[in-house]
């Protein structure tokens, strides 16, 4: 039976805007026994962030939120059943709110915003939390795995392909300008700017607090615990290389091994006005790409090179840089490509995760949260972006306007 | 204060709940929040409780938390459980007054630091508080509960006791004594109602409901609100005049009907209530413990806490229940009759075990009815938001009725709730036999026809046992499963775990007449009955058990058996029992006149002897007073508890006490029935020995 015509049935869609209303995220921890949320479920990290967005936007109809989409790594135990649907409802989001599970290793956070941008782009959806969570103490990266051995018989991938640290060490094998010496000096730097950036204030607000159990009874997390404030090249200089002999990556020019979630909102940017949502960054493009999986970390050139021009913008235009920094050496990959000095202002000026940890899937949506701060103190940068390295060959790059941007007056 | 090894000493065997003070940073305040975690190391299954030792950690833990000198303190509890009072078995070791004042005053001394600190304190009650564990959470300032809590209680008035370390001195003052009536006697004597959260928010026990997801974070958030000023908890007005004498005299009513002032417990509860109108907390608490100590020391309590055992312990794990491996699945049910026995028992069996049940009756008349009839119940439990529309679909499609038995051929467990006659019963279940499977259990719900005779001439009499309910069946606790002399182990254990599944407390009795509560009852309304009969006036006979605080009083529980079923349970033991059960020709003539009940009530609720009544009963001239009355009854009911342990019909005496409590809801503080007449002498008197060893429901010898 033929469905009956609807002379005003839409036949295209026009894009919309979307809105990066705001983002938060739990402190991170280590992973570990040791670590703050050696007790603490992954899902329940994912639920304090939901509940928290809700908590600071109560002119958001829980009800109006059309999707949820949380990104982990390791689908598995506490970060499997669809942690997407099953947190949304453990976080007291209406039943009728439907939720999913999204991967794309470290960028799997920010693949749950760009996906989402795009249903909200095309009009499937108003308002939607995207974030992710990785509790890499629960589960470690690679576990599980079941690598197809075909990608070593067929010569797809080198075995070092999934070791990160290896593929950060055949990145300096690539970029042999790149040296201990210069990641050392990132290293810290990052440990400096994030010290200076929590001691300012700019960090406390992204974070939402966690009861956590220990063996002393309930405590509550309230800062990220990797930090190192007060690290120097000296003492970095004396790590070891646990990836090869007589390497360059260490313990120090590395992200660490971590737990924690990240969660934001996004909304059509007419849907916010209507709401009285704040507009945190306008999203105006994004891109991933592909490269060698052996040398992951190049990822974030491709990828911003792709996002530029399908954007109509140069590097030029980019007035503030949020790369993750899970390791030293692919974030000089990606200034030397560019042309941008190491030490330049405009990238990481609130330090980066060597500093305040990488728990994989949910990086990507800290990086926009630190951001949409950036641009709320800084009216005078139009442009901004997010962009990262992805296990298994990728990068992944996302560009903002400023809605606070002064520049027509 | 008790120091470490004299609490060790005290209760060595206590699962110590262990305090632990961690001072934590909260966004907001410069100083940190002393959080006191109380946690006893196991998962929710063992709820944290306080005995000695663990008196003596919260106390170091407060030493701790005060030294550091923080923002505020504040306490709280491991997943799921806040804490739930004092350790029930420490209790019943107390064996010397000096003891139970220490226990009082100790957890006065401890809870009291939180209560007149000069920095503010806070209960975080992030679960199960009851008892002890609700008044440690009413010592503090101010309060937080977490909208999960499924029990929030002052349940010790319950057991026979009354909240003794603070509750009945700070509740009023807190709530309004209105309020603490509620919670502390009314719920308490309800069956141990718990309270909801929004219901302790509304009757301001807590100041603040938080949501479970993320509970301690927002209680702390909120702490950091109050500690600053920024808000500031409402308290009411508490009316220390009329209304406190109005709460007062409402607390006095409900423990007269529902205790008649058997339980020393709810007493005291009542005068600790009103010297808590003006008391400090110097006198009232010294009054808490002198009464704690008092009432800890009768038998009263201890029956009370036997009580508490038999339900909570003994009801779980029946005595003399097969291997439970052995229970077959039950996957469809069938049940003979259609009459109103029958619709209740298909409602239930549908309800717990969601399988195909089907009725068969004589006519199709009949099987219509009681088919709609159980219909008709799933759409009233669907009207009260009981159960969710698909749910009811599910239940109303499982429930069919057919007239041919061969719709039996594939059911496992088959019950037969017919007229009361062996000859009718055995012709059911030969029928049935010709139907089911070889192992199909064959059930019979009678409530004095042996089992054992029903059986015999079955191709398969091992699959026969009894299946005693008490009426109403959904609200009754009590399930009788009855072994006749051939039913087989598998058969037993089956019946056990339907009984389990049908969420009843099973109890084994043999194939004994009347098993054990129509038994029991039957013998103690005969010998009222026969009194009356005698010549004592109706008023006599009928109020001369009230000092044991039954739930009602024989004339009264003769009108709601039904004198038919009473006369026909009398007759039924009078034949086996010729010496011991008499059947009353009054009672003949009262049945076949009809009547129902012996009182009326006038128009102002006064009772009255029914004229009707007066007039066709027929008494002789050899009255009894009340205390003889009494003394019979008692005398016969011993005699008969006796008679059935040596019979064997249960395994102990803690099994008749556990009939009693549940399928007659005679009262915790008689501890059913064997543990009164043991402290009051008539065990020792007619049988010339206790049911129960010393301390078992008694305070054990110092």
């Amino acid at each position: 039976m033929a469905a009956p015509v609807n002379p005003a049935a839409p036949t295209a869609r026009a894009g919309r805007t979307v809105a990066f209303v705001e983002g938060v995220r739990t402190p991170f921890g280590k992973a570990g026994d040791k670590g703050i949320y050696a007790n603490t479920r992954a899902d329940d990290l994912v639920v304090k962030v939901i509940r928290e967005l809700l908590r600071r936007h109560p002119e958001l109809p829980p009800e109006r939120v059309d999707d949820v989409a949380i990104a982990a790594t390791t689908q598995t135990g506490d970060q499997g059943l669809t942690i997407g649907r099953t947190a949304a409802l453990l976080a007291g989001l209406p039943k009728t709110v439907p939720g999913f599970a999204i991967d794309r290793m470290c960028a799997g956070a920010m693949t749950a915003v760009t996906t989402t941008a795009g249903g909200i782009a095309f009009g499937a959806y108003d308002v939607v939390i995207a974030g992710g969570v990785e509790h890499m103490g629960r589960h470690p990266m690679g576990e599980g795995v079941d690598p197809n051995p075909r990608f070593v018989a067929d010569k797809l991938v080198d075995e070092s392909a999934l070791v990160m640290g290896q593929t950060a060490e055949n990145l300096h094998d690539r970029f042999p300008g790149i040296t201990r010496q210069r990641t050392d000096a990132y290293a810290a730097r990052s440990q400096e700017r994030f010290a200076t950036a929590v001691k300012e204030g700019n960090i406390g607000p992204d974070l939402v607090p966690v009861a956590i159990r220990t063996e002393l009874g309930w405590d509550l997390a309230t800062q990220d615990e990797p930090p190192r404030p007060g690290t120097t090249v000296e003492q970095l200089a004396g790590l070891k290389t646990p990836f090869r002999p007589h390497g360059r990556v260490t313990a120090g020019n590395a992200a660490g091994l971590n737990d924690g979630a990240t969660g934001a909102l996004l909304a059509d940017e007419d849907t916010a006005r209507e709401l009285g949502l704040p507009v945190g960054m306008r999203l105006v493009g994004y891109a991933f790409a592909g490269v060698d999986p052996e040398v992951m970390g190049v990822g974030p050139v491709p990828a911003t090179e792709k996002a530029l021009a399908r954007a109509g913008l140069s590097i030029s235009d980019i007035g503030l840089f949020e790369i993750n920094e899970a390791f030293a050496v692919q974030v000089l990959a990606f200034l030397d490509h560019f042309g941008i000095p190491e030490d330049d202002e405009r990238v990481n000026p609130w330090g980066g995760a060597i500093a305040c940890g990488h728990p994989l899937a949910s990086s990507g949506v800290r990086l926009m949260t630190q951001l949409s701060r950036q641009f709320a103190q800084r009216p005078e940068v139009r442009y901004g972006m997010t962009t990262m390295c992805i296990g298994i060959g990728m990068g992944g790059t996302v560009i903002w306007e400023n809605p606070a941007w002064e520049g027509h007056k | 204060m008790i120091s470490a090894a004299e609490a060790k000493d005290a209760f060595p065997d206590e699962v110590v709940t262990h305090a632990t003070t961690r001072l934590v940073s909260v966004p907001g305040l410069d100083k940190p929040v002393a959080l006191i975690t109380i946690d006893n190391g196991h998962d929710h299954n063992r709820p944290s409780t306080f005995g000695p030792q663990s008196l003596v950690s919260l106390n170091a833990a407060l030493d701790e938390a005060f030294a550091a000198e923080p923002a505020a303190i504040a306490v709280t509890g491991k997943p799921f459980v806040f804490a739930v009072g004092a350790d029930l078995s420490g209790v019943e070791q107390i064996a010397r007054r000096d003891l139970a004042v220490q226990i009082a005053q100790t957890g006065h001394d401890v809870f009291r630091r939180l209560t007149e600190s000069a920095i503010p304190t806070f209960a975080f009650v992030n679960g199960a508080a009851m008892g002890g564990g609700l008044e440690l959470a009413l010592s503090c300032h101010y309060r937080t509960l977490a909208d999960n809590v499924a029990a929030i209680a002052l349940p010790e008035v319950f057991l026979g006791l009354f909240p003794g370390w603070g509750g009945t001195q700070l509740l009023p003052n807190l709530v309004g004594p209105d309020a603490a009536v509620t919670v502390i006697i009314e719920n308490a004597l309800n069956q141990n109602k718990m309270l909801k959260p929004a219901q302790a928010l509304e009757l301001g026990i807590t100041d603040e409901l938080f949501g479970s997801a993320d509970f301690l974070e927002q209680s702390l958030a909120w702490l950091v609100r109050v500690v600053r000023g920024e808000h500031t908890p409402a308290r009411p007005e508490i009316d220390r005049g009329s209304g406190w004498d109005a709460a007062i005299g409402r607390a006095k009513a409900v423990v007269e009907g529902k205790t008649k002032g058997a339980s020393p417990g709810a007493n005291k509860a009542v005068e600790l209530l009103e010297l808590a109108r003006n008391a400090d907390l110097d006198t009232g608490y010294a009054a808490e413990t002198e009464a704690l100590a008092d009432v800890l020391m009768t038998d009263t309590l201890r029956a009370g806490l036997y009580s508490f055992n038999l339900v909570n312990k003994r009801a779980k794990r029946p005595a003399g229940a097969p291997d439970r491996s052995l229970a077959r699945k039950v996957g469809k049910v069938g049940i003979v009759g259609a009459g109103l026995m029958a619709s209740q028992l298909a409602l239930l069996f549908v309800r717990r075990l969601k399988v195909p049940v089907v009725l068969t009756d004589i006519d199709q008349d009949r099987i219509d009815q009681g088919v709609s009839s159980v219909h008709d119940e799933v759409g009233k439990l669907l009207s009260k938001g009981r159960i969710s529309p698909d749910e009811a679909n599910r239940l109303k499609a499982l429930v069919t009725g057919s007239l041919d038995k061969a719709d039996f051929a594939d059911a496992d467990f088959v019950i037969e709730a017919v007229f009361e006659e062996l000859g009718v019963k055995r012709q059911v279940f030969a029928e049935v036999e010709q139907h089911v499977s070889a192992e199909a259990v064959l059930a019979t719900n009678t409530s004095s026809l042996s089992v054992t005779q029903m059986a015999a001439g079955l191709r398969h009499p091992e699959r026969v046992v009894g299946f005693h309910f008490f009426n109403p069946v959904a609200v009754l606790p009590l399930l009788e499963i009855v072994r006749g002399e051939r039913t087989d182990d598998t058969t037993l254990a089956t019946a056990f775990a339907v009984g389990k599944q049908l969420r009843k407390s099973c109890v084994l009795v043999k194939d004994a007449p009347a098993f054990v509560v129509n038994r029991l009852l039957t013998r103690f309304l005969g010998e009222v009955l026969a009194t009356v009969d005698e010549g004592t006036p109706f008023d006599v006979a009928d109020s001369a058990l009230d000092p044991l605080g039954l739930p009602m009083s024989p004339m009264t529980l003769l009108q709601l058996v039904g004198p038919p079923v009473a006369l026909h349970v009398a007759e039924t033991m009078h034949e086996a029992f010729p010496d011991r059960f008499g059947v009353s020709d009054n009672l003949r003539r009262f049945v076949e006149a009809g009547k129902n009940a012996v009182w009326t009530w006038d128009e102002q609720g006064n009772q009255r002897l029914d004229p009707e009544v007066a007039e066709l009963w027929r008494q002789d001239d050899r009255p009894s007073t009340a205390e003889q009355v009494r003394e019979r009854a008692l005398s016969a009911l011993a005699e008969e508890v006796r008679i059935m342990l040596d019979e064997g019909v249960v395994a102990e005496a803690q099994d008749i006490d556990l009939c009693l409590i549940l399928g007659a809801g005679w009262p915790f503080w008689l501890g059913g029935i064997t543990p009164y007449l043991d402290r009051s002498g008539v065990s020792e008197k007619v049988n010339g020995k206790p049911f129960l060893a010393p301390g078992v429901a008694s305070v054990p010898s110092a």
